[in-house]
């Protein structure tokens, strides 16, 4: 395998707080090839956003204490200067925000915001800069681009105003796009044509996805590579049919067994997790999830309470931290999950 | 009563004892103009002509996109906005013209639950009080005692009865969550109208709270109208689903005919645009992408709604509205041209 496109090693963020040092992200690796989509999921308050902001550069560092290592092309960013960064965000790597409204100026129309997107990595003229942004418009299928280029987001929908998000984030051709919960604020139908979208992107230019989510419906359909996040850690990493089919940490079968599904018998009952997720400034000294995990007495001499799991590969691609012996694991996630998900493997 | 479309009316005919019926009902929004007259000058048609009914102890679910519709519909059937037309009928008495004064019975039988767990508990009252308001409203004083009553409240839907005295920002969104629901049952309602009450929470929470409701049924005999955009959910929980668009009912019928067996294009096109979280399924699937966007409820397309967007659109569908009418047994649709049975 070539060397990833995006190298995520190990990285940590803490946000000092009046109630204590908030350990948003706690050692999070990954990485990511290009033409690959890695799908973050995890509750809310899991990290994904901060992960995906510090890879960015975009968290103020005299707020937080960033450390870890990210390799964006081989090139190392966390201890790289601000203008350094700045210079590969927005054309190298670019981010699609989780609320489109909150990231788009109010007064701005369109059209100036695009242009003065492109403007900050290209010397073009405003002329020149204008018939890319109306050819992007078109790209992500936005109808009348002339027309919307004057307008203003308010007048946009929901959807119109994702699609000139995305837009934006893909004006100078990045080669790694992030994009935070590009649909939860959508409709379904609204959510597959955006979908579609990037699917057609990738295919197009080879980009390499970060795609943040905490749907396991929209993670099925697009995703190569999964993460799992808990209270600022990875609990699971592994190629999307292995998290779907053979997943072997016990969050991952609770987030699986959480979600109603269409195509099954509806009576089944859900599984849920008991329990809430948990505060990230007092975290369990041992396993994150152990307040929740009703599998810990499984595992010899209080080990989940007293000493922390590291994430441990099972296979090339495949890695989990859970102190559970990786027979046991097996054994429950079939039994949890029923014949039909094993069938085939 | 004059009967303008038997199809409609035969929904609520045919099911015997309904707790609930709903027949016709609209509910408009003036627009009013900037001048100092503030004339009317057109209607947000929210709800047009909605006929469905539920029985004691069943769950009828309501899906569609933002802005079709739902809230409103649920509002309305609680008489907390007032209906534009059409008639509302609570265990076989109509309630479409009560006033507020006689509506206060009405309510120990009906109640609401919200989305936002965060804006519909006041924060300045402790849980204790949130929950015994219904007593309080009602004049009902609980044989044990109105304290006693509320730590079984909140035993029962999962919180601790020591937390009484607490605030509502003392409680995570899923805990708030059961907070609204304790509150609901605390008179014994026989309905409770659900608006999108899991949406806001994590899937972890979002099954708690989903199996608690299917537990609170169980116990109580509790009907619910489910309100939601999430299919996947509104499927699970719901026994009959109504999908609606732009303010109207496109098809009612039994939650897993609506997934398996869908009648209506836009059903078809909804249900296909919902993710399944298997992949090998998932990438199998064929799926409907719809084009252009919603058009506006001030100005709904003239025949059938959803034509503007629909790929099987006819001229006919331009002239003359579809009204709901019975395929089968229990499933009905409005379209002319209805999809060929096909099981997904
Ligand atoms: N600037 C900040 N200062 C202090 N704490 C912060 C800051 N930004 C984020 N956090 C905290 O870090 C944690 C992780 O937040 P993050 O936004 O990454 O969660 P998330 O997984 O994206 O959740 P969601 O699904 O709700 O978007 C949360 O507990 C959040 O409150
Ligand atoms: N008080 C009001 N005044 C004017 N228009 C309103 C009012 N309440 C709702 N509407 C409009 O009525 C239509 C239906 O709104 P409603 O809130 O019932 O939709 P919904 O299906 O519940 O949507 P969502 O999924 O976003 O909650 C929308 O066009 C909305 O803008
Ligand atoms: S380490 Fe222990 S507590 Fe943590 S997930 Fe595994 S079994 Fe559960
Ligand atoms: S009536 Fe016509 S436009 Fe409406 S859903 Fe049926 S085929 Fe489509
Ligand atoms: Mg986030
Ligand atoms: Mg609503």
């Amino acid at each position: 395998m070539s060397q990833p496109f995006l190298d995520v090693k190990e990285l940590r963020v803490q946000f000092p707080t009046e109630d204590g040092i908030v350990n948003a992200v706690d050692g999070v690796s990954f990485s990511v090839q290009k033409n690959e989509t890695l799908a973050i999921v995890g509750e809310s308050g899991s990290g994904k956003s901060v992960t995906a902001q510090a890879v960015m550069g975009l968290i103020n560092r005299k707020s937080a204490t960033i450390t870890g290592e990210v390799f964006l092309d081989g090139e190392e960013l966390v201890s790289a200067s601000k203008e350094q960064v700045r210079s590969l965000r927005g054309k190298r790597m670019a981010m699609i925000f989780q609320d489109p409204l909150s990231s788009l100026h109010p007064f701005y129309s369109i059209g100036r915001q695009l242009v003065e997107a492109i403007k900050v990595h290209q010397d073009i003229s405003k002329a020149k800069a204008l018939g890319i942004s109306r050819d992007m418009l078109d790209r992500v299928g936005i109808p009348n681009p002339e027309r919307r280029l004057k307008d203003y987001p308010h007048n946009l929908s929901g959807g119109m105003r994702q699609r000139v998000m995305i837009a934006m984030a893909l004006l100078n051709d990045p080669e790694l796009l992030i994009a935070d919960e590009p649909t939860t604020a959508l409709d379904v139908t609204v959510q597959a044509q955006i979908i579609e979208l990037l699917r057609g992107l990738q295919k197009e230019f080879g980009t390499a996805i970060v795609l943040i989510t905490h749907d396991l419906g929209v993670v099925a359909d697009m995703a190569d590579q999964v993460v799992v996040m808990y209270g600022g850690r990875v609990v699971e990493n592994a190629g999307i049919e292995d998290i779907y089919y053979r997943p072997e940490m016990p969050y991952t079968w609770g987030l699986l067994g959480s979600v109603p599904r269409m195509d099954v018998g509806r009576h089944e009952r859900l599984e849920p997790i008991p329990g809430q997720p948990p505060s990230l400034i007092r975290l369990p000294k041992g396993c994150v999830f152990r307040p929740r995990c009703p599998y810990h007495e499984l595992v010899p001499g209080n080990r989940c309470d007293d000493e922390r799991p590291d994430l441990v590969p099972t296979s090339a691609s495949h890695a989990v931290r859970c102190h559970l012996e990786p027979a046991q694991r097996r054994e429950i996630a079939a039994e949890r999950l029923g014949s039909p998900a094993m069938e085939e493997t | 009563m004059t009967v303008v479309d038997e199809s409609n009316t035969s929904i609520a005919a045919d099911r015997g004892d309904a707790l609930l019926r709903v027949d016709q009902l609209q509910k408009y929004f003036p627009i009013t103009g900037n001048g100092l007259l503030r004339r009317r000058i057109g209607d947000v048609r929210a709800v047009e002509d909605i006929s469905f009914d539920v029985v004691p102890g069943e769950t009828l679910g309501i899906v569609g996109e933002s802005g079709c519709g739902k809230s409103t519909a649920g509002r309305t059937i609680m008489r907390l906005l007032e209906p534009t037309g059409g008639r509302i009928e609570f265990d076989g008495r109509d309630i479409t013209k009560l006033s507020r004064r006689e509506l206060v019975p009405l309510r120990r039988e009906m109640q609401m639950i919200f989305q936002d767990p965060y804006s519909s508990l006041n924060p300045r009252h402790t849980v204790g009080t949130i929950i015994s308001a219904p007593f309080k409203v009602q004049g009902v004083k609980p044989a044990r005692g109105v304290q006693a009553e509320v730590q079984d409240l909140m035993a029962r839907v999962g919180l601790n009865p020591e937390h009484f005295n607490r605030y509502p920002n003392e409680f995570s969104g899923g805990q708030r969550q059961r907070i609204g629901i304790a509150r609901a049952i605390a008179l014994r309602p026989k309905l409770i109208v659900c608006d999108e009450p899991v949406s806001a929470l994590d899937v972890s929470i979002q099954a708690q709270v989903v199996n608690l409701l299917e537990d609170l049924q169980d116990e109580f005999q509790l009907a619910y109208i489910f309100i939601a955009h999430d299919l996947s959910v509104v499927r699970h929980i719901s026994d009959r689903v109504a999908v609606m668009y732009l303010g109207r009912i496109m098809e009612l019928a039994e939650s897993d005919k609506i997934y398996k067996a869908p009648l209506h294009p836009y059903t078809h096109a909804l249900t296909s645009a919902v993710p399944l979280p298997d992949p090998r399924a998932e990438r199998k699937r064929e799926r409907i992408i719809l084009t252009g966007d919603l058009p506006s409820p001030i100005n709904p397309p003239s025949g059938c709604v959803f034509r503007t967007r629909c790929p099987k659109a006819q001229q006919r569908c331009t002239d003359e509205i579809p009204l709901l009418r019975e395929f089968s047994p229990g499933h009905y649709g409005a379209c002319h041209f209805p999809e060929e049975r096909k099981l997904v």
